[in-house]
C-alpha cells in the first residue's frame, strides 16, 4: 500500500515534469485541400500572446517571393494579427517569415522549447490565422499555461474552414 | 504648383462648400476603398460625394478642390487621378510612409441674414457665393433690421493607415469642429467601443448632437442609427455593433461667438471603417 503511493508518487512527478530545455517540442499547422475554382495558398501567422497581449511571433507565411516587398501588400488581411503586433514590425523577419505553403501538414520551423523558456510562467494564448485571396480568414487559438507540462501534450485545435488541425506536442 | 493650390484651397470660404453640400439637407462624404494597409507603400482610392443613401452617390460629387490630404508627417500629399463624374468624385492616394494620413475639407465664415425697409430677406455671401472681396461692414447697411449673424465651420474627413497608426496628423486645428479620437480611428473593431473627444474652436464641445450611422442602408429597411451626445468634456463613447464603414455626423451651436456673429455653429462629419474581429 505505501509502496503503491510512493510509486504512483513517482510516476505523477514523472508525467507533469517541466518540458526540458532541449528542442522536443513541435507544432504542426495543417491547411486543407479546398475545391474552389481559384485557389492561392494561404497568409498564416502564428503568434502567442501572454495576459497583456503582448506578443512572441512564431511564424508569418507570406508571399515572399514578389518583388520590392510587393506581397507585404496582403498582410494586413490577417487583420488579428497585423493589429497586435504585425503593423509595428518590419518584413522580412530573419526566422520568422516564410514562403506560404499549400495543402497539406506543414511543421513550423521557430524552436518552441526555446522560446517558451525564456518566458515568465503564467497563462498565454498561442493563435493561429489565415487568410486566403479570394477566399475567406479564420482565426484559432490554443490557451496554455507556462511552463508546459509534458503530460498536458498534445495541445490541439481544429479549424472548419481555413485551417485544419493545429498540434503542439512534445517530440519524444 | 499642385500642391501650391492644395493649401490655398485647405480653408475655402464657407459658401463654397455650402453650394457643394445644399445646406443641411444631404450628407458629403469622403469615403477610402480601404484604411488599414500593410506594405512599403500602397495605394487608396476614395469617393466623395453628396447624397442621402450611405455610401451610394446619387446626387452630386464632391468639389475635390476643397480636400486636402496630409501625411503622417503633415506635409499635404498630392491627390492622383482626380476625376469628377455625374455623382461623385474620385482620387488615389499613394501612400509612401507608415502612419495615419488624414484626408479632409474645411471651410469656415460668417453669414448675415436681415430684412431691407422693404421687407425683403437679405443674405450676405448670397447663397452659393463667396464674400467677393466685400466685409461684413461694407457688405451689410448699418440700419439692417432683424440683423442675425452666425459664424459657422464645417469638417468633412477621414482617415487611413499604412503600417503601425500614428497620431500626428490628428492633433486638431483648434478652428471649428474638431474630433480628437482617444481611440484611434484605424483601429476599430465591432462590438469594441471607441472613445472621441470633440472640440469647438479648441475647447469641450459640450452637447453636441452625434448621429452614427452604418453604410450599405440601401439593404436594410431600418437606417439602425445610433444617437449621442458629448458629455461635460466633449466626449462621446459608442460600441460598433457589426463591422462596416460608418459615417459620423455632429453638430454643436452655441452664442459664444466673435463679434459681429452672436451664434457659432460647428459641422463636423467622417468615415469611419470598422473591421471584423
Amino acid at each position: 500500500m505505501k509502496i503503491g503511493k510512493l510509486f504512483c508518487g513517482l510516476i505523477c512527478a514523472l508525467a507533469t515534469t517541466a518540458v526540458s530545455a532541449k528542442s522536443d517540442l513541435q507544432l504542426e499547422v495543417s491547411i486543407p485541400r479546398l475545391q474552389v475554382a481559384e485557389y492561392h495558398k494561404p497568409y498564416v501567422a502564428v503568434w502567442l500572446e501572454d495576459g497583456q497581449r503582448k506578443v512572441t511571433q512564431i511564424a508569418v507565411w507570406y508571399d515572399v517571393e514578389m518583388e520590392n516587398g510587393k506581397g507585404e501588400e496582403w498582410l494586413a488581411d490577417l487583420r488579428q494579427w497585423w493589429r497586435r503586433d504585425g503593423r509595428k514590425l518590419s518584413f522580412p523577419i530573419d526566422g520568422i517569415t516564410g514562403a506560404t505553403k499549400g495543402p497539406g501538414m506543414h511543421t513550423v520551423d521557430f524552436d518552441l522549447s526555446k522560446a517558451f523558456k525564456n518566458l515568465p510562467a503564467g497563462q498565454y494564448t498561442l493563435r493561429i490565422e489565415a487568410a486566403r485571396e479570394v477566399g475567406g480568414r479564420e482565426l484559432l487559438q490554443i490557451p496554455l499555461n507556462l511552463p508546459l507540462k509534458s503530460g498536458e501534450l498534445p495541445l490541439t485545435v481544429e479549424g472548419s474552414s481555413e485551417l485544419g488541425l493545429v498540434r503542439l506536442s512534445a517530440t519524444k | 504648383m499642385l500642391n501650391k493650390k492644395i493649401i490655398q484651397s485647405a480653408i475655402l470660404p464657407l459658401t463654397l462648400l455650402l453650394a457643394t453640400t445644399q445646406v443641411n439637407a444631404h450628407r458629403a462624404w469622403i469615403k477610402p476603398s480601404e484604411t488599414v494597409l500593410s506594405g512599403e507603400e500602397n495605394y487608396v482610392t476614395f469617393d466623395a460625394a453628396v447624397s442621402n443613401t450611405l455610401f451610394v452617390p446619387e446626387h452630386v460629387a464632391y468639389r475635390t478642390n476643397s480636400i486636402v490630404a496630409y501625411a503622417p508627417n503633415g506635409k499635404t500629399l498630392e491627390l492622383e487621378n482626380v476625376a469628377t463624374g455625374k455623382y461623385r468624385a474620385t482620387f488615389d492616394l499613394k501612400l509612401e510612409q507608415a502612419g495615419t494620413y488624414r484626408i479632409a475639407s474645411a471651410s469656415a465664415g460668417i453669414r448675415a441674414m436681415w430684412k431691407d425697409d422693404e421687407g425683403n430677406r437679405k443674405m450676405w455671401p448670397g447663397r452659393g457665393r463667396s464674400a467677393e472681396g466685400e466685409t461684413f461692414e461694407t457688405a451689410v447697411p448699418k440700419n439692417a433690421k432683424e440683423l442675425r449673424v452666425s459664424y459657422s465651420a464645417r469638417r468633412v474627413e477621414t482617415f487611413v493607415t499604412l503600417g503601425e497608426p500614428s497620431t500626428d496628423s490628428l492633433k486638431p486645428t483648434n478652428k471649428g469642429l474638431e474630433l480628437v479620437p482617444v481611440t484611434h480611428p484605424n483601429d476599430l473593431y465591432a462590438t469594441e467601443s471607441a472613445e472621441f473627444i470633440m472640440l469647438i474652436d479648441g475647447s469641450p464641445a459640450v452637447g453636441a448632437e452625434v448621429e452614427i450611422n452604418r453604410g450599405a442602408m440601401r439593404y436594410r429597411n431600418q437606417p439602425e442609427t445610433i444617437n449621442l451626445k458629448t458629455d461635460a468634456n466633449g466626449k462621446f463613447s459608442v460600441t460598433w455593433p457589426k463591422a462596416g464603414m460608418y459615417f459620423i455626423e455632429v453638430s454643436y451651436e452655441d452664442d459664444k461667438a466673435q463679434a459681429p456673429a452672436t451664434k457659432r455653429q460647428g459641422g463636423y462629419s467622417a468615415t469611419f471603417e470598422v473591421l471584423p474581429l
